[in-house]
């Protein structure tokens, strides 16, 4: 039972009933749509870098559940301000973490994503965890085509 | 009559989900350290130990080659497996034993009729009529052969409770409809089609008509003949039998007129490069070498069901089913998808604020097993405008223990997100 008071901590709920950041972009300069074909979730992001290649603004809509709303909500916060490098290392990170090839409170830059590590306990809930975070690498990679989970 | 009545006067035992479960040897495991409580059954059943038993016997004893050797080994194999399609013939009291090919599974057996059938019969223009709640796997053959041919698919809506539309399947027919492909029971739903009128009103407009039996053959007696199904279609893995084998039940006249859908050993008469000739029917369809003991565990699976009276079954899940529909609709924040008077095996619910994923999680901790998702029943999301709901989906082994099981763990759903 514990390991589902990890999985729902209460950052993760809060973030999925008042998901931040949510709602279309109004000029996007990348955006991208993720699917999971198969449970049918579908996330998409948009994103508006301004002239230094900085997250100026990024957004996201979503049909998913508490974990993939979540994530995508604690991203769009975490990767304001940061360059599509940047954003994508956070990813890279926060893949670790998820898949636990990293320990959590190990990487104080994660912040708030480290209250996700608890999905490494559920392997079919991982790709849940990170599909916002694909599509937001895909419209960072101007990728036109719908990402899929892995 | 009362069925028990009717199934003491056939001279069965009565029937006892706790004994029947004894012959379920995987119904026993423990899901992180709590009784498994299996309500998947929609997706694929458990298996009875006289149908694993079936699958040790065949290789321990029986296994060689089909239909070709002349030896001892093949000469049992055959005659096990060709005893095995009568067993099949006689549960869906098909006519003929040549109208029962076996193929992996409904959804080869759906690709077997669309592509061979369709690619004979239709032609730019012409009509197949669907329903909304069709499987991907009625759907998506249907819609290959329309490509290659030209032809369009038609579709008959649900109205809010998940019930065909009647009235509006009738409008559909035109001069350019060819085939009716539907479902007996839909897998999302539960509901339960009036397939026999769905077949009758077909045959009024001279239309054949192939009907998707998986959800309902393992549940309600099924007679293909009474029915006048042109093609009937069902998986063995979702009636207590072995995984990979299925039948496809078809006219004979039908299945005659029709091409070879694969082509190779076992399927022709006499092979020359300039041509071939086919095999009679049921090999004209199984070419290479078959699925050989699961062939024959599947007639041991539905012996086995045969054996507890289709009929009990039938009316031990109806039971069931209301009593599962009457816990889950009092919890708070539900609302049942799919609410047909006539329906079996199916309960399918989404939950205010509360994603099926989340709660298919929270249950799988408490050791019930239950699907989310759409269903491989996309259309039937968008239909009652929910991306997934929760499925519980019986078997003839469930229990109310069970159920109450579940609504307990539905119960620790709200508890984590209601905090």
């Amino acid at each position: 039972m514990n390991d589902l008071v990890d999985l729902y901590q209460d950052v993760i709920l809060e973030h999925s009933r008042h998901p931040r950041n949510c709602g279309p972009c109004e000029h996007p300069t990348h955006d991208a749509r993720g699917n999971n074909p198969l449970c049918g979730d579908r996330v998409s992001v948009c994103l508006t870098l301004d002239d230094e290649g900085r997250i100026e603004e990024a957004r996201f809509e979503a049909k998913g559940c508490a974990i993939s709303v979540a994530s995508a909500s604690m991203m769009t916060e975490m990767i304001r301000g940061k360059t599509a490098a940047e954003a994508k290392s956070l990813f890279d990170r926060f893949h670790k973490l998820v898949t636990g090839q990293s320990e959590p409170g190990t990487d104080e830059s994660l912040a708030e994503l480290d209250s996700l590590s608890g999905v490494r306990a559920f392997p079919t809930r991982i790709k849940c965890a990170t599909l916002p975070w694909h599509a937001m690498t895909a419209a960072l990679e101007g990728k036109d085509e719908e990402v899929k989970t892995e | 009559m009362s069925p028990d009545d009717a199934s003491l006067s056939a001279g069965l035992r009565p029937f006892d989900p706790m004994s029947v479960r004894e012959d379920f040897p995987i119904l026993s495991t423990l899901v992180y350290g709590k009784p498994l409580v299996y309500l998947d059954n929609a997706a694929s059943a458990q298996k009875p130990r006289a149908v694993i038993d079936a699958i040790s016997r065949v290789y321990e004893t029986e296994y060689a080659n089909v239909h070709r050797g002349v030896h001892y080994l093949s000469q049992k194999a055959t005659d096990a497996m060709e005893a095995a399609r009568e067993r099949l013939r006689s549960f869906i009291n098909a006519a003929k034993v040549q109208e029962v090919i076996f193929v992996r599974g409904a959804t080869e057996g759906i690709n077997l009729v669309a592509s061979s059938w369709g690619r004979a019969n239709l032609k730019e223009g012409d009509e197949i009529i669907l329903s909304e709640m069709e499987h991907h796997s009625n759907i998506v053959p249907w819609q290959i052969v329309a490509g290659q041919t030209g032809a369009k698919l038609r579709v008959v809506p649900i109205d809010e409770t998940g019930t065909l539309r009647m009235d509006e399947y009738e409008k559909l027919f035109s001069p350019r409809t060819k085939i009716v492909a539907m479902t007996h029971v839909s897998n999302a739903l539960g509901t339960v089609v009036p397939i026999a009128e769905v077949i009758r009103i077909a045959h009024g407009h001279g239309v054949p008509v192939l009907v998707d039996g998986c959800q309902a053959a393992p549940h309600m007696a099924v007679d293909v003949q009474a029915l006048d199904a042109d093609f009937y279609v069902f998986s063995g893995h979702k009636i207590y039998g072995p995984g990979g084998i299925g039948v496809l039940y078809g006219k004979e006249a039908l299945l005659d007129a029709m091409p070879p859908y694969q082509g190779g050993g076992e399927m022709i008469d006499t092979v020359t490069f300039a041509e071939s000739t086919w095999a009679d029917l049921p090999f004209k369809f199984e070419a290479g070498t078959p699925n050989i003991a699961d062939s024959i565990a599947l007639g041991a699976a539905v012996d086995y069901v045969a054996s507890l009276g289709v009929e009990r079954v039938h009316a031990y899940e109806d039971e069931l089913l209301a009593y599962a529909t009457e816990k889950v609709g009092a919890l708070n924040n539900i609302r049942l998808i799919g609410t047909a008077k006539e329906k079996v095996g199916i309960l399918s619910f989404v939950m205010d604020n509360v994603h099926p994923h989340d709660i298919g999680t929270i249950l799988d901790r408490e050791g019930v097993a239950v699907r989310t998702g759409h269903h491989c029943a996309q259309p039937v999301m968008e239909h009652f405008d929910v991306a997934a709901t929760v499925r519980i989906s019986l078997g003839l082994y469930n229990t109310r223990g069970e159920i109450d099981a579940a609504v307990a763990a539905l119960d620790r759903v709200q508890e984590i997100f209601g905090r």
